[in-house]
C-alpha cells in the first residue's frame, strides 16, 4: 500500500514530520518498508526562465536559448519543440545529478555552440513517462527555487506492508485513522461523502440473480447514472498523486475511480452507459463464456463466478475487474457508476482461478466496508460532477446493505492478564473510539461494537490488540519467564537423544552431514520399490521434485555425482531424516543413511589410502547400533534380507530376530548407480534409528565388571574351507566348543590365489581363552583347541591347514 | 706398595683408552674380576701380617674403589655416545605431511543450530517436540484459525498431495504450528514445547527454497502474557546470538492463529555492506509471535478462559545465515562437499548452555 505525506495529510490535520509519521505507522501495525524522498534526487534541478529562444545557427531542429538561473544570464542549446521565449522551465547547470540515469552534467558543445545546461523532460526527472517536450513550469514559479517544490513532487512516497486483516488500511482515510487514535493529530471530516441529490430516475435500472442472492455472493449493488460528462485528461493533482503511488493516469473518469480505490479502499467502475444493452444484471457467468478485460486478457468463466451483465453480456468480473468493451474512453457522453458489494471468498476463489491481481480484488477479498457502498456512490458523484460535469440520476438500488454490529465485552484486567501492561479504561476507551469503535459501559467491563470497516475484530482478544498497539507495545514490561523447577527437566525424550547421537557417531566417524530435499525425481524413487500414487505432489516445484521420498538415500547419490562432476570423488555423506512410506500423517520413518566412495584417504606418502568398500559402512552402522545401546555383535547379517538396490552378493540386511530389521548395508547396484549419475562403486547403509529397541531395563546402572585376574590365551587355527563358506559360520562354531572359556573369535587372515587351489580360500583365526578359576594348563588348551577344530571342521567341512 | 702404585696407572690408563663397553668389560675382567689382578692382591693379603695387611688393604681398597668408579664412569659416558650415535641414525624428516585423518566429519549447521536453539530454550524448561511432515487440512490450517479460502492460505504457498477419496488433500505442512495443535491436543497444561523440524512452501527464488526448517515455541498455562513472551525471547536472541545485550523492537502485526500478534525485530548495522547484529539504528524482522488465538485454544480442547500462554516460529537457517555469515540460503541443501567442509561442525562442539 503507497501514498504520499501530503496525500495522507488531506485526511489528517497534523505538523508531524515524515521521520515521526513513519516510526509510528510501524510502531501500530503498518509496517513501513520504504519511504522515498523524491525531493533529494532534484536537490540539484532549479526553476529558470527563457529570456529569448533563438535559432542555432547550424542546426533546424535546435534551439540556443539565453536562460535566467536567477543569479546570472547562461546559455542553452535545447531540442526540444515546446523549448520558447517566456517560459520557465526545469534547469540542471553543470555538475548537476539528472535523476534518470544518475550522471553528472558536464558543460559541452552542441553542434559547434556551447551549451550551459540542460532543460529537463517529465523523464529525465523520473517524474513521468512524457519525455515529448521538456517540463512547463507555472508562470508564478520563482526563479532559482527547487523545482520538487514547484512540481509538488517534495511530498515523500510511504509505502507499508500490510497485514490481510486490516481491509480498512487498503486506504489512505484508514491509515490517517489509525494515526489519530495513535495521537498523530486529528483526522478530518470527508465533506465528498455527504449526498448528492439526483435530479432524475436512472434509465437503467440494476437486478441481482436469485442464485446470487441465495448465495449472499453480491449483499448489494448500487448504481447511477450522470449524464452529459465531459471525459479527458485529469487535472494535474489527480494526476500526480497516481503517478506518485505508480498508476499511469488515463482519463478522469477512470483515474476517479482509482483515486477512490487508493483514498478510501472502496473500488468503484465507471460504464460507458452508451454502449449498454438495458438494464443491469448481476448473475453467474456460464461455463465457458468468455470476456475481454480491461488488462487485454481474454478470460474464460465459470459458473462460479460473478459477472456484471446488461442483458446481452457480461460486462466485467465482479468485484475483479471490468471489461474492455464498456469502458468509458475521452468521448464517452453518458455514465453508469457502479459501487457494489461482494463476498470476499467468492472474490477470492473467482481472484485465485483466474490468476488475476486487481486493485478490486486485493480490497474485496479482504473486506470491503459495507456502508462504504452508500458513501462510496457519493464521493465519485462529487468527483466525477466537479471533474467532468454532468448531471446526476438518483441512486438506484439491488440487494441489501449488512449493518453488522459486532458487540464484545472487554474486560480491562484482561489487557493486564493478556498483555502485561495496566491500561486505565478511560484509556481504552479513548482508543476504541477513536478507531471508530461504539463503547458502553465502564470498569471493569466494557463493550465495544467493532466499526463496520473493521471485520477482522471477533473477539475480546482482537480488542485487547487495539488498545495494546495503539499504547505501543514498548509500555510492556520484559518480563523473565519463570521457571517451573530450579533445574530444568530434559528437554529430548530418550529417542531424541539418540537422534542427536546418531548425527554426531556419524560424523565422528568421518561422515559429512547433509541435508536433502524431503521430495526426489519419481524417475528415480522407482528404482528404490514400488512408488504409491499417494505420494506424488499434486502440484510439485518442478518435474524432478515430483514425489515425497521413498528413501533417504536417493537425493545423496545423485549429490554424490554432482561432487564427482565437480572434482570430488571421495566422499563420505550422511543424513538424518525422513523417507515417506505412506500418505497418511505419521506414515514416515527415521532413518540414518549414508554412503562412501572413492578412497578412505586422499593420496599420501604413508601409503594408507585404499578404496572403500563395504566394510567400511559395516562398520559405521555397527558402531551405531553399538553407540545406541545395542551390542552389534548380537545382530544377524542377512546376506539374502537386503533390498534390490543394492548389489545383491555385497549386501546384507541387519536383523534382531526375523522380524526386526534395523538396517541395510552393502555396496550398491551398479544399475541404480548409472540411473543416479554415479561412476565408480559406492557403498552405503541404512539404518531404522527407531527399530533399535531401547534398553528395558531401568536406571543408569551398568553390569558389574567381571575382570578375571588370570592371565588369557590366544591361539591360531588356519583352515582351508570351500569358498561359500561364510566366515560367521566359522566364529559362531568356534565360539560353541567352550562358551564359557573361550570370550573372542577374531578372524586375521583370509588368502586365495596361488598356492591355493580353486573355490577354496585360506582363513585364519584366532581364539581368546579367558581362564576365571585359575591360569591354564598346556592340557587344557589342548584340550579347547581341539574341540574348536573339531567344531569347525563340523560345521564347516573344512580341513585344518599344518 | 709401589706395585699397587703402578697398577692403579696402569689400569686406570686402560679404562680410558677402552673404546667400547666390550673393551671396557675386558679391563673389569682383567682388574677387578675373579681372576683380576687388583682381585688377585686382594687375595694376598690373608698371607700378610696383621699390621702390614691393614695398611696394605687400606690402600689396596682405595685403588679398588678407585678403578671401580673410573669403568662406572667410563660406562655411562660410552653408552651415552651409543646412544647419541644411534638417535644420529635415526633422523627422519618430520616435515612430511601427517597421516591422513579419517575421522574428520562435520555436523551440518542446521542440525548445530536446532541443537543450539533446543540448548537456550531447554535451560528455560521448553521440551522437544516433533510433529509429521505430511499433515492434515485440521491440523496445518483449520486449528489454527485458517478457514478455507481465507486470504492467510495464500500468504502461504501450499504443497498439496493427491485428493483422497473423502476429497480431502493433505498437505506439506507449510509450517511448524501444527505440532502446537498435536501438543495441545494430547497434553494438559502447563505446556512448553520447541518444535524444530521440515517445512514446505512451493517457492523456489534466490531467498526461498521448497523446502526449509523452522522452530516455533509454545507456551500454555493460566498465568503467561506478553511480558514473559518478550522476557522469553530476549533472553533467547542475547544467548544465540552471544552478544551481552541486543536491542529489540515488537511490532504489531498479523497471523491467523495468535491475537495479539507481533513481529520482533532486532538491531543491527548495515555499514559498508556488512551486517552486524546487535549494533546500529537498523532493525532485522527475525521472527513472528503472539498470544495464541483463543479459537485454536478452543480448537485444541482447551478452554481460552482458563488457559492461555505464548506462541512463535522462527527461520532456521535464516538465523544460521545471520550467525555464522552463510550468504545464500540455496546452499543449504546442494550437499557440495566444499561447502559442507566449510561451514559444518566438529562432532564433539555439542552445544550446552554451561560450555555455551
Amino acid at each position: 500500500m503507497k501514498f504520499t505525506l501530503n496525500w495522507l495529510k488531506q485526511h489528517l490535520d497534523t505538523d508531524a514530520s515524515i521521520e515521526v509519521v513513519a516510526e509510528k505507522l510501524t510502531d501500530i501495525g503498518l509496517e513501513i518498508e520504504s519511504v522515498t524522498d523524491r525531493a533529494a534526487a532534484l536537490a540539484d534541478i532549479r526553476v529558470a526562465y527563457i529570456e529569448e529562444a533563438g535559432q542555432h545557427p547550424d542546426a533546424d531542429r535546435l534551439k540556443l536559448c539565453r536562460v535566467n538561473t536567477g543569479d546570472k544570464m547562461i546559455q542553452v542549446v535545447c531540442g526540444a519543440p515546446n523549448a520558447r521565449t517566456g517560459l520557465k522551465v526545469a534547469l540542471a547547470q553543470p555538475g548537476a545529478i539528472i535523476p534518470i540515469d544518475g550522471s553528472k552534467l558536464k558543460p559541452g558543445k552542441i553542434r559547434g555552440v556551447e551549451s550551459q545546461g540542460m532543460m529537463c523532460s517529465t523523464r529525465e526527472l523520473c517524474l513521468g513517462e512524457d519525455h515529448d517536450g521538456i517540463i512547463e513550469l507555472p508562470e508564478d514559479a520563482e526563479i532559482g527555487a527547487p523545482v520538487a517544490a514547484v512540481l509538488g513532487a517534495d511530498d515523500p512516497i510511504i509505502e507499508i506492508g500490510l497485514t490481510p486483516n486490516r481491509p480498512d488500511c487498503t486506504g489512505v482515510r484508514g491509515i490517517a485513522r489509525d494515526l489519530a487514535a495513535a495521537g498523530i493529530g486529528t483526522l478530518k471530516a470527508d465533506p465528498r461523502q455527504e449526498a448528492v441529490a439526483g435530479s432524475f430516475d436512472s434509465p437503467i435500472g440494476v437486478t441481482i440473480s436469485g442464485e446470487i442472492a441465495a448465495n449472499n455472493a453480491v449483499p448489494a449493488f448500487y448504481g447511477r447514472y450522470i449524464r452529459g460528462v465531459k471525459n479527458g485528461e485529469s487535472p494535474d493533482w489527480l494526476k500526480a498523486r497516481l503517478e506518485a503511488i505508480g498508476l499511469r493516469p488515463i482519463s478522469a473518469l477512470v483515474d476517479i475511480t482509482n483515486l477512490v480505490t487508493h483514498d478510501l479502499g472502496r473500488p468503484l467502475h465507471v460504464f460507458d452507459a452508451d454502449k449498454l444493452s438495458g438494464d443491469i444484471n448481476v448473475r453467474y457467468a456460464t461455463n465457458g463464456e468468455k470476456i475481454a478485460a480491461l488488462d487485454n486478457k481474454e478470460y474464460e468463466l465459470s459458473d462460479s463466478m460473478v459477472v456484471i451483465a446488461d442483458q446481452a453480456k457480461a460486462l466485467g468480473i465482479g468485484g475483479i475487474i471490468g471489461g474492455e468493451e464498456t469502458g468509458c474512453l475521452d468521448e464517452t457522453v453518458n455514465v453508469l457508476v457502479e459501487c457494489a458489494l461482494f463476498d470476499p471468498i467468492s472474490i477470492a476463489k473467482t481472484g485465485r482461478k483466474l490468476q488475476i491481481n486487481s486493485d478490486a480484488r486485493y480490497r474485496f477479498e479482504r473486506g470491503v466496508d459495507p456502508q462504504s457502498i452508500g458513501w462510496g456512490m457519493e464521493v465519485a458523484t462529487h468527483l466525477i460532477t466537479e471533474i467532468c460535469g454532468g448531471e446526476v440520476s438518483h441512486v438506484v438500488k439491488a440487494g441489501e446493505v449488512p449493518n453488522p454490529r459486532n458487540a464484545f465485552d472487554l474486560r480491562i484486567d484482561r489487557i493486564l492478564e493478556l498483555g502485561g501492561v495496566a491500561v486505565e479504561a478511560d484509556r481504552a476507551i479513548e482508543i476504541l473510539t477513536a478507531l471508530g469503535f461504539e463503547v458502553s459501559g465502564s470498569a471493569p467491563v466494557i463493550t465495544a461494537v467493532a466499526p463496520t470497516w473493521r471485520p477482522d475484530i471477533i473477539g475480546e482478544a482482537d480488542l485487547v490488540e487495539e488498545v495494546l498497539r495503539i499504547v505501543g507495545y514498548d509500555k510492556i514490561p520484559t518480563v523473565a519467564l519463570e521457571r517451573e523447577t530450579s533445574l530444568p527437566v530434559p528437554a529430548l525424550s530418550p529417542m531424541q537423544k539418540r537422534v542427536g547421537l546418531t548425527r554426531r557417531v556419524l560424523a565422528s566417524r568421518g561422515l559429512y552431514e547433509t541435508v536433502t530435499w524431503s521430495f526426489t525425481d519419481s524417475r528415480w524413487a522407482k528404482l528404490f520399490g514400488e512408488l504409491k500414487e499417494g505420494l506424488y505432489l499434486a502440484n510439485p516445484i518442478s518435474s524432478d521434485l515430483d514425489v515425497m521420498r521413498p528413501n533417504a538415500l536417493i537425493n545423496m547419490i545423485a549429490a554424490a555425482g554432482r561432487n564427482q562432476a565437480r572434482g570430488f570423488a571421495d566422499l563420505s555423506l550422511f543424513e538424518v531424516g525422513p523417507e515417506f512410506f505412506g500418505d497418511q500423517p505419521g506414515d514416515q520413518r527415521l532413518v540414518a543413511a549414508g554412503l562412501r566412495a572413492g578412497s578412505t584417504t586422499p593420496r599420501s606418502w604413508t601409503g594408507s589410502r585404499r578404496d572403500v568398500d563395504v566394510f567400511d559402512v559395516k562398520a559405521d552402522v555397527e558402531a551405531l547400533v553399538d553407540a545406541l545401546g545395542t551390542n552389534a555383535a548380537n545382530l544377524q547379517v542377512n546376506t539374502e534380507g537386503a533390498p534390490a538396490w543394492y548389489h545383491p552378493g555385497r549386501s546384507a540386511a541387519l536383523q534382531l530376530g526375523p522380524k526386526n530389521v534395523l538396517g541395510y548395508f552393502g555396496e550398491l547396484h551398479p544399475k541404480v548407480l548409472k540411473a543416479l549419475g554415479v561412476k565408480g562403486r559406492v557403498v552405503a547403509f541404512e539404518l531404522f534409528v527407531e527399530n533399535i529397541p531401547m534398553p528395558k531395563k531401568k536406571g543408569t546402572a551398568r553390569p558389574a565388571l567381571n575382570a578375571s585376574s588370570f592371565q588369557s590365551v590366544e591361539r591360531d587355527f588356519a583352515f582351508l574351507l570351500d569358498d561359500d563358506v561364510k566366515a560367521e559360520a566359522i566364529v559362531k562354531a568356534a565360539r560353541s566348543a567352550d562358551r564359557a572359556l573361550i570370550t573372542d573369535v577374531t578372524i586375521f587372515d583370509l588368502y586365495a590365489g596361488k598356492g591355493i587351489e580353486d573355490g577354496k580360500k585360506s582363513l585364519a583365526f584366532s581364539i581368546t581363552l579367558q581362564p576365571t578359576k585359575a591360569t591354564l594348563t598346556e592340557e587344557e588348551i589342548e584340550a579347547v583347541s581341539k574341540k574348536v577344530v573339531e567344531a569347525v571342521q563340523k560345521a564347516t567341512g573344512g580341513s585344518l591347514r599344518a | 706398595m709401589e706395585n699397587i702404585e703402578a697398577l692403579r696407572e696402569e689400569v686406570l690408563a686402560e679404562v680410558e683408552k677402552a673404546v667400547d663397553l666390550a673393551a671396557l668389560e675386558e679391563v673389569r675382567i682383567s682388574a677387578l674380576g675373579k681372576k683380576g689382578r687388583i682381585t688377585g692382591l686382594m687375595k694376598n693379603l690373608g698371607k700378610m701380617d696383621p699390621d702390614q695387611r691393614r695398611e696394605f688393604g687400606q690402600t689396596l681398597n682405595l685403588v679398588k674403589d678407585q678403578v671401580a668408579g673410573a669403568i662406572d664412569t667410563r660406562k655411562t659416558a660410552l653408552e651415552d655416545a651409543a646412544l647419541e650415535a644411534r638417535l644420529a641414525g635415526e633422523r627422519i624428516d618430520v616435515t612430511l605431511s601427517s597421516r591422513p585423518d579419517e575421522t574428520a566429519g562435520r555436523i551440518h549447521p542446521i542440525s548445530q543450530t536446532i541443537d543450539e536453539i533446543v540448548s537456550i530454550f531447554g535451560e528455560m524448561g521448553f521440551a522437544l517436540a516433533e510433529g509429521p511432515d505430511v499433515e492434515d487440512d485440521f491440523h496445518n490450517f483449520t486449528a489454527l484459525n485458517i478457514p478455507p479460502e481465507h486470504p492467510a492460505r495464500e500468504m502461504q504457498d501450499t504443497f498439496y498431495l493427491p485428493e483422497q477419496e473423502d476429497g480431502s488433500r493433505l498437505v506439506l505442512r507449510t509450517h511448524t504450528s501444527p505440532v502446537q495443535i498435536r501438543t495441545m491436543q494430547s497434553k494438559t497444561p502447563p505446556i512448553r514445547i520447541i518444535a524444530p523440524g521440515r517445512t514446505y512452501r512451493s517457492d523456489s527464488d534466490m531467498t526461498h527454497t521448497p523446502m526449509f526448517h523452522q522452530v516455533e515455541g509454545l507456551v500454555i498455562d493460566k498465568k503467561t502474557h506478553m511480558g514473559h513472551l518478550k522476557g522469553c525471547l530476549l533472553e533467547f536472541v542475547k544467548t544465540y546470538f552471544e552478544l551481552d545485550d541486543v536491542p529489540v523492537r515488537y511490532r504489531p502485526s498479523f497471523f491467523p492463529f495468535t491475537e495479539p500478534s507481533a513481529e520482533m525485530d532486532i538491531g543491527c548495522s548495515r555499514k559498508g555492506g556488512e551486517l552486524k547484529i546487535g549494533e546500529g539504528d537498523d532493525w532485522l524482522e527475525i521472527l513472528g509471535c503472539g498470544m495464541v488465538h483463543p479459537r485454536v485454544l478452543a480448537a485444541c480442547g482447551l478452554d481460552p478462559n482458563e488457559y492461555q500462554g505464548f506462541a512463535f516460529g522462527m527461520g532456521i537457517e535464516r538465523i544460521a545465515m545471520l550467525k555464522y555469515g552463510i550468504p545464500d540460503l540455496r546452499t543449504f541443501f546442494d550437499t557440495d562437499l566444499r561447502w559442507l567442509k566449510h561451514y559444518g561442525f566438529v562432532p564433539l562442539d555439542v552445544p550446552n548452555m554451561v560450555r555455551g
